[in-house]
């Protein structure tokens, strides 16, 4: 088995699916030739010629309205955001159509699409390369949300998502392209051919949509996480030497309640952790679940460790950034709750 | 996979199969650079229509170029003649000190001092002359590459400095992105990274203006490439209805990151011609013709002043440099291909025009370039005690919280001493 990168998974998962499928067709703004600004389309377009694979004007509305068009006609269009933070031209268009064509139509038209883009922080992209919409989409009846936080999950759970009759929408945590991440932004970078999760089988796989992974089994405290802020638990909990149980969910709607009720039942305490603005945040969701399932087993409040309710600033980006010391911090408070 | 399963392909046998249409620049990589779809007509050939001209009577200003400067770097026309000598040798100035701004800013990206920067090679005629045609109190709507707006009227380096190395001067605090500036003292309206979101926004401005009996006009920039934004087209309509004093730049310079200009309609139409839907008067000029770009922005900006309405105008220039400090054009345009871009150097064709005039020489240029290139670098240091990204004093993690709202709310201050600080 190879060891790759996010992005050499994200591509094969593209390239796999393409090769299946030859309804897939991959577009997004500067995709085609060049294969992205993150090359995650790379060499797709010279493979699958320029009907399958292109560059597109830069506008997100027309790239999502197109898709859904062409979803509506029966391909199943995987686009490109070339970040994150681009999304909201093409907000209505999510929000009102692509999530609602199944239910208005009563299934005469449905909306199989991807929408990948790449979100977080980490690579002082200040405000406008940084942020993690997630809660934007969770919070919308129709869409699927999912976000993988290594190289072996994103391309199984990009097929699932390609596959999938409802549209998804796929965040890449972009620290996590080329490496896991810490949050020890002062340490050498590590590759990802030092991961274990960078063994990525060469063929066909895929990971349901829904369910959680367990990345470090635990008995204290119960750590949900996704994404970046994963590795960031796993560094806090070997620091604290709390022996925490990290969950990783991987895909936020449809959510894997399963796995966290049963986690919290056994330690009795939860701490969620994510990257985006912590107000009404995805991690609000998740305390009401928790909360709602777990409350008679629960020792302590939940605690949420999340960025500040400001915006992604650029010089004080590890100010902003929940690091392995404030996640450590929360780990010990629950502990002593 | 189930449910969306598409048509049978049902053609009549008369009817051949459909094929979609994707556009490619003429050459990439490894061919040879082809201009041969830019028709550049002579220079001073093309009119200039009288200020209160109908768009219906100019529409074939939008598919030419309106050029000053012919090939032995005299000025003819109809448009020459906006500037004396020390206006011109004013924009010389700037455009140099654009140019040694942007090297000496580079570098302080490579050197690790900043995460990223925009150079604006190649383009530095448009921005400078156009602010030099504006009058104080107007507000530009800028995009990242337009320092020479602010680099044109003297805006001190050390401001725009200290912004990119997010130190303890800057005045954004160390918020945004390097180049995403804030100068309203300059009229120079807050840049966003969102593309094509400000071109409407100075619609309003200067429908605002005009609301108020006011005297000021507003500048609204962008790229080739972003005009596909929806913001774009909205910019259009409400120019066309409510007729207020804006001028609606594009600057097209062939390229936004890895795609042509085709990628964003220029195959069919020029970026001028977008005017054309709306009623909005249209030209289309030289981008690296300084006396071009002053003589057409002066005549758009004085439109708009006498309340005679918007001005769409497409700059026609080309990316010299890379998109940014993150990207590498030879993956996807011939690495000489700015040697063949038909229009030259818009600072050497200024230069030649003003040698040829008698009111300059090679070396009051060389001498001109190395007093500029000694401002830049004191500026540079001077902008460096003040810290760098990476080094020596910064912003506070405590200011970080500020300026959200005009006053702190609760849920902010708790966040801030949880942060502990
Ligand atoms: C809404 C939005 N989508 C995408 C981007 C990413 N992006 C930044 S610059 C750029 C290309 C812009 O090209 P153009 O408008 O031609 O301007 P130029 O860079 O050539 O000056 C893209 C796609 C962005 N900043 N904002
Ligand atoms: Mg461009």
């Amino acid at each position: 088995m190879a060891r790759i990168t996010m992005i050499e998974a994200i591509r094969d998962a593209i390239d796999l699916m393409m090769a299946r499928d030859d309804k897939v067709v991959v577009f997004g703004e500067d995709v085609g030739y060049f294969g992205g600004v993150f090359r995650c389309t790379d060499g797709l377009q010279r493979k699958y010629g320029r009907t399958r694979c292109f560059d597109t004007p830069i506008s997100e509305t027309g790239i999502v309205g197109v898709a859904i068009g062409m979803g509506a006609y029966g391909l199943r269009p995987v686009c490109e955001i070339q970040f994150a933070d681009y999304v909201y031209p093409a907000y209505d268009q999510i929000v009102s159509e692509a999530a609602r064509l199944r239910y208005r139509s009563a299934g005469e038209f449905t909306s199989p699409l991807t929408i990948r883009m790449p979100c977080g922080g980490g690579i002082f992209g200040g405000q406008t390369h940084s942020q993690s919409p997630e809660a934007c989409f969770t919070h919308v009846s129709g869409l699927k949300t999912v976000i993988p936080s290594n190289p072996y999950d994103a391309k199984g759970l990009l097929i699932s998502a390609i596959e999938d009759d409802d549209p998804v929408i796929f965040l890449e945590p972009k620290r996590l392209y080329n490496g896991p991440f810490s949050g020890h932004h002062d340490q050498p970078v590590v590759p990802w051919s030092r991961h274990p999760l960078s063994e990525v089988p060469d063929e066909y796989y895929a990971i349901e949509l829904g369910k959680a992974a367990i990345r470090r089994e635990g008995a204290a405290v119960t750590v949900i996480a996704y994404g970046t802020m994963v590795h960031v638990a796993e560094a806090a909990a070997a620091e604290t030497g709390i022996d925490a149980e990290i969950i990783d969910l991987r895909t936020l709607i449809p959510l894997d309640t399963d796995t966290i009720e049963q986690s919290v039942r056994k330690t009795g305490r939860c701490v969620i952790l994510h990257e985006a603005t912590r107000t009404s945040g995805f991690g609000a969701e998740l305390s009401a679940q928790v909360q709602e399932r777990c409350f008679h087993h629960l020792e302590a409040p939940i605690l949420r460790v999340t960025g500040w309710d400001t915006p992604y600033p650029h010089a004080q980006e590890w100010d902003y950034f929940p690091g392995p010391a404030r996640v450590g911090r929360a780990l010990k408070a629950v502990m002593e709750a | 996979m189930s449910d969306p399963v598409p048509p049978p392909i049902v053609a009549p046998s008369t009817t051949p199969p459909l094929s979609l249409h994707v556009p490619e620049p003429a050459v990439r990589p490894g061919g040879k650079p082809d201009f041969s779809h830019v028709r550049v007509p002579e220079a001073g050939t093309v009119r200039r229509p009288p200020l209160d001209v109908a768009a219906a009577d100019i529409r074939d200003l939008a598919y030419t170029i309106i050029r000053v400067l012919n090939r032995e770097g005299r000025a003819v026309g109809d448009w020459a003649g906006s500037l004396d000598a020390d206006g011109l040798r004013r924009g010389l100035r700037a455009m140099i000190k654009t140019r040694a701004f942007d090297a000496r800013m580079l570098m302080a990206q490579r050197q690790g001092k900043t995460s990223f920067y925009m150079q604006s090679t190649g383009e530095e005629a448009i921005a400078c002359a156009f602010q030099l045609a504006l009058e104080p109190g107007d507000m530009n709507f800028p995009t990242y590459r337009q320092q020479g707006l602010l680099i044109a009227q003297d805006w001190p380096l050390v401001d725009m400095m200290c912004q990119i190395f997010s130190n303890e001067k800057d005045r954004l605090g160390g918020r945004q992105l390097p180049i995403m500036y804030s100068a309203r003292d300059a009229g120079f309206f807050s840049i966003s990274g969102n593309l094509g979101t400000q071109y409407v926004q100075a619609v309003g401005w200067a429908m605002a203006s005009a609301i108020r009996g006011d005297t000021r006009v507003a500048a609204a920039w962008i790229g080739d490439g972003s005009t596909a934004e929806s913001d774009f087209h909205s910019a259009l309509v409400f120019a066309s209805v409510y007729r207020p004093p804006v001028i609606l730049n594009i600057v097209n310079n062939q390229w936004a990151i890895s795609t042509s200009q085709a990628i964003a309609g220029g195959e069919n139409a020029t970026f001028a011609a977008r005017a054309h839907g709306y009623g909005i008067p249209s030209l289309r000029v030289d981008g690296n013709d300084y006396l071009a770009v002053h003589a057409a922005a002066r005549w758009a900006i004085d439109r708009a002043r006498r309340n005679l309405g918007p001005t769409l105008i497409e700059w026609v220039t080309y990316r010299v440099a890379a998109h940014s400090t993150s990207d590498d054009p030879s993956k996807y345009r011939p690495k000489e291909e700015s040697d063949a871009w038909p229009l030259g150097d818009p600072v050497e064709r200024l230069k030649n025009h003003l040698i040829g005039i008698g009111e300059w020489s090679d070396e009051r240029h060389a001498q001109a370039r190395a007093e500029i290139d000694q401002e830049v670098l004191d500026a540079a240091r001077e902008a460096e005690r003040h810290g760098t990204l990476h080094t020596g004093p910064k912003p506070s993690a405590k200011a970080m919280f500020e300026g959200v709202y005009k006053d702190m709310p609760k849920h902010l201050r708790e966040q801030r001493r949880e942060l502990g600080v």
